[in-house]
Parts: C-alpha cells; sequence; structure tokens
C-alpha cells in the first residue's frame, strides 16, 4: 500500500468540564502520514499543543486495538468516523485525503454527560449491567464445564452478542440516544445459553428499567446503532429482546 | 530473611493441606472487614466478585472509566486448564510441568502446582458465569495448543478469550456492587499506600476527574494493577498500563521481584514509523496455523508469492522439529530477531519475518472438500473452503491485521516482528500471595510468582483468575481471622495525614517544574534506552550504560518536563507524568537486576551466556533463585534471595528440538 502524507483541517469540540459552555476550535494539522492511527494523528497535534503551551484535547482511549471500548469520538458526523466495524483508535489515517477539513465531537447523549473535550461519562452502562446483566453464580458453585452442552451454533450466537466493547457508539448513534442495542447484546448472550435461563426473566425487565432510568431514548428501528457498531452487533438482537421483555412481562410473577 | 511460607508435605497436598487447616473469619466478622483492591483486569475483578459474595467489604479501584476496560480485556488468543478433555495425555502434573520447564526453571514449583490443579475449576466457573467458549459441533468445549506444549489444553472464544473472560468477571462483580457488596471506584488512581505499625491500612486515591486525594481504609490492600511492559513506551500493553500501584508498593518496603524478566512477544505487527504509539499482538494461537519463515537469500526483494518454495527457510520447523511453529515465546522471539539481524528480514524495515497461512488454509480446503464430497475441487475452491476455516478460527485477528496494515492476510503472509508484551517480574509474595508488607497482597500480572523468566502462551489468564478467584479467598482469610478485633482506623490517623502529604507535594512538585518537553518525551526516550539495552538481548557495557543513561533522564525529567492545566482537574497529562516518573526508576531496577543476573534464562538473554548454538545458558549453580529487591532510597537497592528448589522438575537444559 503506497503512503502519503497530508496536510488536515481539524474542528474539536473543546469543553473545559461538565458545567462549562463548550465550542469547536479549528486546528491545522500538516505532515500527518497515512499509516498513523486516528489517534496517533491526535497525539501528534497533542504534542505541538503542548510545545505551544496550550491544553492538549482530552480524549478517552487505552488498549488502541479496538477492544477496550474506551475511545469515543464522533468524527465527522459518524461514531467512530467512516470505516465500517472499526472503533477509532483502530482507525487510520489512509481513510483521509489530503485537504479534508475533520469534525471530532465527543459522543452526544443526555445520560453520556461530558467530562472534558471528548471524554464523556458512561457510568450508566455499568450501572445498567448491575441491574441483571450477569448469571448469579458465586465463585466454587459450578459444575463440570463439559457437562452443559451447548449447540454450536447457539454458543456462536451468543458470543456474537457478547462481543460488544460497551463503547457507546450505539447510542451516539441513534437519534433517540437508545442504548437497546448495548442492552439487547447482554440479555441475547444470555438468553442463548442455557446458564442464563433461571433468570431470563427478571433480567429482561430489570436491565430495561435501568435503561429508562438512566434516561436513554427508546428505538424506533432506524438501525443507526447496528451500521455504526464497532462490532458489528445485529440488530436481531433487539428483536431478541422485544421477545424476551414482552414474555417476561406477561408471565413474570414476583 | 525471605519466607515464601510454602506448606511442608508432597507437592500435590500441599495446596489441599493449607485449604484444610489455614483460619477462617465467620460471616458475621467478615462484614465487618474491609478490603481494598486496586486494578480490575482478571486478577482484581475476579477477587472483588469473590470476597464480595463471601461478604467482606470491599472497594475496588480502577483507572479507566469503567472496570470493564481494564487491559486483560485485550487477551486474545486463550486459557490453559488441565481438563484433558482432548484425552491427549494432559494432567495437572503435565500442565505444572509445561509451566516450570517454559518458565526455565526459575518458578517457584509449589505455586505453580496450585496453579495447574486450580486451572480446571476456573473453565467450570466461567462456564457457568456465561462465557461463551468455542465449541464443537457435539456441544463439547473446544481446544486448541498454545507454545511449549504437545496437548491441547487452550480453552478459547474466538480471539477474544480476554475480552470474554473479563466481561465474565466483571459481571460477577457488578452484581456484587448491585447487592452492596462491593463499591466501586472508577477514574480513581491509587498513588500511595498507608501503613501503620507494619500492616498494610488503606491507600492515597486520586479522583482523576476531579483531582481531589482521597483516603481509603482497608484491613487489607490487594493490588492487581497489571504488569509494567510499558516502561519500553511501545509495548501491546494498553497506553495506560503502569507500574505506578506496585512502585508505590515499593518504596513502601514491598520487594520487587525478577524485574529483569520481560516477554517479548515473536508474533506482533511490526514498527512503521515514529509517530507509532503501541503495538499491536498478533495471537499466539495463530501459530497453530501460520507457518513462519524467512526467504533463503539475504536482502531478498521479491514478494512473498514470488519466492518458490524451496528458497523459503521454515526456520523454527528446520532448528526446532519437534515443536517447529509451537516452540515458547522467548525462543521463537530470539530466533526471529537472528534471521533479521543476519539480513534476511523482510518488509520496508527488514525487521520482520513472515507469517504464512497459505499452506494450512489450502490443508483445511482439502477436508472441507472432502466433507461436501466435492469432486476434483480446483485450487481456487479449495483455498476459499480454507479461508472461511481460518476466518471463523481467527477472523477479528485478521480484520485488525488488515486495518494496521492495508494488506489483506488472506491474500499475502502477515510481516511480524516481536515486541514486549508481558512481564513476569513484579512484586515479590509469599505462597499466600501476601508481600512483604505485612496485610498487602499483589495478585495477577502484578505479582511476580508463577511464570518464572518466560511465561507460556495461555498462562496470563489463568493465573490472574487464580488468584483471584480460588487462591486469595483462602489465603486473605488466614491473614484476617487475626484482624477481627482491628477497628478501622480513622482517616484522620497521623499515617493517613502524612501519606496524603506526600502524594500531594510530589503533584505540586511535579506541576511547578513548568519546563519545555512534555511527558511523552521522556517516556519515548527511556523506552529507547530499555529497548536497545535491556530488551531481547543484554550484555554488561550495555546496561552499566543504560542505568547511567536512566539516571540522567530522571534528572532531566525532574527539571524540564512541562506538565498543562491544573492538578485539580481531568488531567491526563499529570496522570501520564506520575506514571514515567516511576517508570524512570522502576527502568534502572530493570538494568541493575538484568545485571546481576550473569546467566541466560527465559526472556532474559545475557550474550555473555549462551550455549554454542545460541540457545539461552543458564547457570543454576549461582543463579537458582528469585531476585528480590529492596528499595533503599533514590538508586539505592539491596538484593535478597530466595533459593528455589526443585522436587519435582530437575532442570535441565530446556530442549524444544
Amino acid at each position: 500500500m503506497e503512503h502519503y502524507n497530508m496536510n488536515l483541517t481539524l474542528k474539536v469540540w473543546r469543553q473545559k468540564n461538565a458545567d462549562a459552555q463548550g465550542k469547536f476550535e479549528t486546528y491545522p494539522v500538516s505532515g500527518i502520514s497515512s499509516e498513523m492511527s486516528f489517534l496517533e494523528m491526535f497525539d501528534v497535534l497533542n504534542e505541538r499543543l503542548i510545545n505551544e503551551g496550550k491544553e492538549p484535547i482530552a480524549f478517552d482511549h487505552d488498549c488502541r486495538e479496538g477492544i477496550c471500548g474506551a475511545c469515543s469520538m464522533h468524527i465527522n458526523g459518524r461514531a467512530h468516523g467512516p470505516w465500517a466495524g472499526t472503533t477509532t483508535c483502530q482507525l487510520h489515517m489512509r481513510a483521509f485525503k489530503d485537504g479534508d477539513t475533520l469534525t471530532v465531537e465527543p459522543w452526544r447523549a443526555g445520560s453520556f454527560p461530558v467530562v472534558k473535550d471528548l471524554t464523556v461519562d458512561r457510568g450508566a452502562f455499568d450501572r445498567i449491567i448491575e441491574a441483571g446483566g450477569y448469571v448469579s453464580v458465586n465463585t466454587g458453585n459450578a459444575q463440570d464445564a463439559n457437562n452443559i452442552l451447548i449447540p454450536k451454533d447457539d454458543a456462536d450466537a451468543a458470543f456474537a452478542a457478547a462481543a460488544c466493547i460497551g463503547c457507546g457508539a450505539c447510542v451516539a448513534a441513534c437519534k433517540n440516544s437508545s442504548a437497546m442495542l448495548f442492552v439487547s447484546a447482554k440479555v441475547s448472550q444470555l438468553a442463548l445459553l442455557p446458564q442464563g435461563q433461571p433468570e431470563k426473566k427478571s433480567r429482561a425487565l430489570n436491565m430495561i428499567a435501568q435503561m429508562d432510568k438512566e434516561g436513554f431514548g427508546s428505538c424506533t428501528n432506524t438501525g443507526a446503532c447496528e451500521a455504526e457498531c464497532p462490532k458489528e452487533i445485529s440488530l436481531t438482537n433487539i428483536a431478541r429482546l422485544n421477545r424476551e421483555y414482552i414474555s417476561a412481562g406477561m408471565t413474570y410473577e414476583k | 530473611m525471605l519466607n515464601s511460607k510454602i506448606p511442608a508435605g508432597s507437592l500435590d497436598k500441599k495446596w489441599e493441606d493449607y485449604k484444610g487447616h489455614c483460619k477462617l473469619v465467620n460471616p458475621a466478622n467478615k462484614r465487618n472487614m474491609e478490603v481494598i483492591i486496586v486494578g480490575t483486569g482478571l486478577a482484581g475483578a475476579s477477587a472483588a466478585a469473590s470476597l464480595g459474595e463471601l461478604g467482606y467489604k470491599v472497594k475496588a479501584f480502577c483507572f479507566q472509566d469503567s472496570p470493564r476496560r481494564a487491559h486483560s480485556i485485550a487477551a486474545q488468543g486463550g486459557i490453559n486448564a488441565a481438563k484433558n478433555y482432548q484425552n491427549d495425555g494432559d494432567s495437572v502434573f503435565r500442565l505444572f510441568y509445561d509451566t516450570v520447564k517454559g518458565g526455565d526453571y526459575r518458578a517457584r514449583e509449589a505455586n505453580v502446582h496450585r496453579l495447574a490443579e486450580v486451572s480446571g475449576n476456573i473453565i467450570d466457573q466461567c462456564v457457568a458465569q456465561g462465557v461463551p467458549f468455542a465449541r464443537e459441533y457435539g456441544g463439547l468445549l473446544s481446544n486448541r495448543s498454545f507454545g511449549g506444549t504437545q496437548v491441547q489444553r487452550t480453552f478459547y472464544a474466538a480471539g477474544q478469550t480476554g475480552q470474554q473472560l473479563l466481561l465474565g468477571a466483571y459481571s460477577a462483580l457488578e452484581r456484587q456492587v448491585a447487592l452492596g457488596n462491593v463499591t466501586m471506584y472508577n477514574r480513581h488512581e491509587m498513588l500511595d499506600i498507608v501503613v501503620i505499625d507494619g500492616k498494610a491500612r488503606g491507600i492515597i486515591a486520586r479522583d482523576l476527574i476531579t483531582g481531589k486525594l482521597e483516603r481509603h481504609f482497608g484491613h487489607a490492600v490487594l493490588l492487581a494493577s497489571g504488569g509494567y511492559g510499558n516502561v519500553f513506551y511501545l509495548s501491546t500493553n494498553a497506553m495506560g498500563s503502569n507500574v505506578t500501584a506496585a512502585w508505590k508498593a515499593t518504596r513502601k518496603g514491598a520487594f520487587f521481584g525478577n524485574p529483569c524478566y520481560t516477554q517479548i512477544h515473536p508474533t506482533c505487527i511490526p514498527v512503521s514509523g515514529d509517530h507509532q504509539s503501541k503495538l499491536t499482538l498478533m495471537s499466539e494461537s495463530l501459530r497453530n496455523d501460520g507457518r513462519i519463515w524467512v526467504p533463503k537469500k539475504q536482502n531478498d526483494t521479491r514478494k512473498p508469492s514470488d519466492i518458490p518454495e524451496d528458497e523459503r527457510d521454515y526456520y523454527l520447523e528446520r532448528r526446532y522439529p519437534a515443536f517447529g511453529n509451537l516452540v515458547p515465546r522467548d525462543v521463537a522471539s530470539r530466533a526471529a530477531k537472528e534471521r533479521c539481524d543476519a539480513g534476511y528480514g523482510v518488509g520496508s524495515s527488514k525487521q520482520a519475518v513472515y507469517l504464512d497461512f497459505a499452506f494450512n488454509m489450502d490443508r483445511y480446503g482439502r477436508i472441507e472438500a472432502s466433507k461436501r464430497q466435492l469432486s476434483n475441487p480446483s485450487a481456487d475452491e479449495i483455498r476459499k473452503l480454507g479461508k472461511e476455516v481460518v476466518a471463523e478460527k481467527y477472523g477479528n485477528l485478521f480484520d485488525m491485521y488488515a486495518k494496521i496494515t492495508g494488506e489483506n492476510p488472506y491474500e499475502v503472509p502477515m510481516r511480524i516482528y516481536p515486541a514486549v508484551h508481558y512481564t513476569m517480574g513484579g512484586l515479590w509474595v509469599d505462597y499466600e500471595l501476601m508481600t512483604t508488607v505485612t496485610g498487602l497482597y499483589a495478585l495477577g500480572e502484578a505479582n511476580f510468582s508463577d511464570h518464572g523468566a518466560n511465561r507460556l502462551g495461555a498462562s496470563a489468564l489463568m493465573q490472574g483468575l487464580a488468584d483471584g478467584y480460588f487462591v486469595i479467598p483462602y489465603t486473605l482469610g488466614n491473614y484476617l481471622a487475626g484482624e477481627i478485633g482491628t477497628k478501622a482506623f480513622s482517616l484522620d490517623h497521623p499515617a493517613f495525614i502524612e501519606a496524603e502529604k506526600n502524594v500531594q507535594s510530589t503533584i505540586d512538585k511535579m506541576m511547578n517544574i513548568k519546563g519545555t518537553k512534555s511527558v511523552d518525551h521522556f517516556h519515548k526516550k527511556l523506552g529507547k534506552i530499555m529497548w536497545d539495552k535491556c530488551g531481547m538481548a543484554r550484555n554488561e557495557q550495555g546496561l552499566k550504560e543504560a542505568i547511567t543513561e536512566i539516571q540522567a533522564l530522571r534528572a532531566e525529567f525532574w527539571k524540564d518536563v512541562r506538565i498543562p492545566g491544573d492538578a485539580n482537574e481531568f488531567n491526563p497529562e499529570l496522570e501520564k507524568a506520575g506514571r514515567v516518573a516511576d517508570f524512570l526508576e522502576l527502568g534502572e531496577l530493570m538494568c541493575v537486576d538484568a545485571l546481576n543476573r550473569r546467566e541466560s534464562c527465559g526472556g532474559h538473554f545475557r550474550e555473555e551466556s549462551q550455549t554454542d548454538e545460541g540457545e539461552a545458558q543458564r547457570d543454576d549453580a549461582n543463579f537458582a533463585y528469585v531476585s528480590a529487591w529492596e528499595y533503599k532510597g533514590d538508586s539505592q537497592f539491596e538484593l535478597h534471595k530466595e533459593a528455589l528448589e526443585f522436587v519435582e522438575c530437575k532442570p535441565t537444559q530446556r530442549s524444544y528440538k
């Protein structure tokens, strides 16, 4: 693959803290290599800002290999930028060309308040998991692993749902800021497996209740979440969640 | 004197006996006992969940915005367990033996045996939690092979095993948070240990959002804060992975074990330029189906597809016919370096070798064609079917490779090169995982205990979860049973005030330097010194130079680092600065340790100590010990030795031929 260098104009959301008023700042950046990752381009810009005595841009990032779910940039109106099935940290600069203008924002959702610049608070996701995203099994209680037979197709489908990295792109992409794809991924994983059966009703009801309490919007089936999900979690999980939720609502007795 | 507290009795009875005789804390007393856990990766999250379930009051801390993002999440290939589900001759003893041998006879036998004993329980526990491991069509669990073994004992979930195991532990942890047994402190960084009357009694933590320092009491403190590979700047670790918690403990009297034992992983995506911020691993599992080769001709610039079969050197298969491409990591890394140094490297940098899947894609393709009863399938059909098989096994890794390099690994061989991946060294702990500070424990990669001088693939996940789920719940009780009369200390105790004051003054000092160079500037320089002189090959002269250079760099850091912004706000540059300051001290100790150890063993390769064939030459007469270093002040470290005794695994020259 041919490498090339480019000059770009960045428009980046700057916000001092949760209470401050934010605004876009414009930064020209030059000599960016097509081999860099998107975050490495930000490293270059931040290094320059520090050398100029300015404050660098705060953004969440950690593993930089697309699995921790920390990175969370909205790039030119798309969660994690233009590449399908890709986190911001795995997006590389060969996605862009010389002279491009890139607008970079934090996730926009009331339930993910801005901490600073491009960093947001996604604590709501942890609280949704607390509401039921688990199998209630204490350490030491388990039977031999091969006593539970699970058809390969079910295991594969559960894994596909469990691949969710909890980044929040689904919420950011949704016009309603709905967290249904996130919730459905966990509910589906456990609903597809025998281990998840005993609690499947309370899980669906409680996780949805917590999701509503956190202020996430409703799902109107536009599919934006699936289109932007870096792990390509399927929309069919939402259908499964709806099924689980409705059937639990009709049959669950507390 | 170091007391490793290894129970008496035969190796296979020690843990059983320990569990039968250790002291217990009754449920009512557990409710009054507070436990602090720093780090929420596999070791920390599993410990927090298990101790919460037992009824202890747990406070867990992580610097990430959620415990689910700890770097265990990035582990790819798998987790070992001696289940012998494949009927291929595996057993607890074999897993134990492979691990001690793989560690080049520098691990403690008793710990490793315990690890092998509980390995099966881990798989049971994870499956019960709903971890979706790979399965066969009959519904049973699937296994594959990893380096340094001749059985299939590795359980996996595609190339995302760490993610699935961590999310299992995380969900167990969040369940305890909901039940009120665990309080979670996200975006908090531990900056000091509070020691009162010789016992760890709490921590000072910084709320990373507000910058406020907080005091937290615990009857015991557990560090599960991971490894220190980021001392090299470029590594496969996450950007935030750091040694700070472990280093603060070292400064408070916990000895640091075997700091020079670093694992250089053979299969990573090569460095592409100066801008590079981290390196990406390509799982060892790929060596099940990928064959490693370089051209037989030096400086061969032909495309790999233009190099005929008989002009390729499959050097691992040539040098190590018994294990072939699945030799342990230290051996594979050195062999790659040897070929590249000799001028056989490939790619534009010549610092890379090929990892080629074509052979096995065709093998799988023929099997699939046969299953489908296709007569005379074309080469293209076979390749297509084979690609599907490979995609199912390693799809996410191939996608990651393609995104980073812009090349399609289904069509052209991957280019790979060794990179820093894991640190076997860490806080010295006894059999109970307690450091030399009473009441202070270290779990998972943060301790030194189980991998000797080289860790085998798929053993880190096993150790993290063994420590958290199955070891600490017993050993911590044995200590806390003697603490049931201890009331929670006031947070205004002079030791808390003093510790907070020291942390504050370090932060103030750093903020007030207002120098001219960024934190990354110093980190990159340190990384280069470490990689060049304390990396894959080390020698006396280089290590001595490195020590001098690191001391000078550290002095420059404290004169000239520039940290923008304020200490009383969310300030990622300040976080980085604190971590790099600690790396600048640890890096020196790593070189001191490497200089002291005038033998080669596992990942520690002293050029002065090699066999005629270039293999690592151990010196058991002089170095069959754990180096435990005591911090005595700036650049002052005192060596304590824990002699290693081998009863079941008699040390021999490690051979994978």
